[in-house]
């Protein structure tokens, strides 16, 4: 199975790698461009096949390691090929 | 009473903290490896700043699951002072034993100069020579300093006397020109509730001789000596 976690700031955090990469949007002229967030991607290849057990067990693992709970979201996507 | 300095992978400023303790102040001190599993309990735990284990994931998300915090989680428990600095406050956090977290500085910047740092909780065992409202001049350098704390527990932790420093210009004031990374109410140091692990971005271990530009630090590790 294939697993991706992807973390981002709470949006009541201030993210400011996030507000510099918007700045830098702007200056290349695409105004367009609203609040940036900036996360992290995680893929994680994973070994067994049910998957509701390993949906468990992924969320213990972004919640415990991968994301912080006081700053930091997370979504998980698993699929089985 | 002696001293326990933890030493992670990427850990800088343990020989600062055994320097500062064992040389300047004439006390036991021993450097714990991350892999040992014990503290003893007369001893005070020092979490020292660097870059453990790279900053990889977030500062301090590795070192959390080191086999010596498990120890310090212990130490914690039995009341032992527990006191984390830069890297080691985002270790402390990071590891539940204080609330919040250290995110990535306002202006993006890794900051290094000696900033004035005001005491707003004299009576916790960091402080207690000194008074409320004294100053001090201590150097910060980090990257993620930026304390950040849901409302709630903000004021949950100004109620029980928690925000031991604020930073604050010359004067005394916490004015936002004198809050170097952003920190939600100029927060440079806190402890727990039961008043016992401390955690702060400024590093009273590089100001302790006048030769190093302040000796205003060691006040407060004499503090923590006086307690014992």
């Amino acid at each position: 199975m294939k697993a991706v976690v992807v973390v981002t700031p709470k949006t009541t955090v201030l993210d400011p790698q996030g507000e510099a990469v918007r700045n830098a949007i702007h200056n290349l002229g695409m105004e367009c461009v609203g609040t940036t967030r900036i996360g992290k991607y995680i893929e994680m290849e994973i070994d067994g096949s049910d998957l509701d057990k390993t949906r468990d067990q992924l969320e213990e693992i972004a919640k415990d390691l991968l994301s912080n709970p006081v700053i930091e979201d997370y979504r998980i996507e698993l699929s089985a090929d | 009473m002696k001293f326990a300095v933890l030493q992670f992978p990427g850990s800088n400023c343990d020989q600062d903290f055994l320097r500062a303790v064992r040389d300047v102040l004439g006390s036991p001190a021993r450097m714990v490896w991350h892999k040992e599993t014990e503290i003893d309990p007369e001893e005070t735990v020092l979490v020292p700043g660097g870059f453990s284990y790279g900053d990889y994931l977030r500062c301090g998300a590795i070192a959390q699951f080191s086999p010596v915090m498990n120890a310090v989680k212990v130490a914690a428990e039995r009341g032992q002072t527990i006191l984390g600095v830069c890297n080691g406050f985002q270790i402390l956090c990071e590891s539940g034993l204080l609330p919040g977290a250290l995110v990535r500085n306002r202006d993006l910047h890794f900051i290094c100069e000696t900033i004035h740092l005001r005491i707003d909780n004299s009576r916790t065992r960091l402080t207690h020579e000194l008074k409320d409202g004294d100053v001090l001049r201590i150097p910060i350098a980090h990257g993620e300093g930026n304390y950040r704390v849901d409302l709630e527990t903000l004021q949950d932790m100004e109620a029980h006397g928690q925000i031991v420093f604020r930073y604050v210009d010359h004067d005394g004031k916490d004015s936002d020109s004198a809050n170097p990374n952003g920190s939600l109410s100029n927060i440079a140091g806190i402890c727990n509730r039961s008043g016992n692990v401390f955690g702060m971005m400024p590093h009273p271990e590089r100001a302790v001789e006048d030769l190093l530009g302040s000796s205003d630090g060691l006040k407060l590790l004499k503090s923590l000596l006086s307690y014992a």
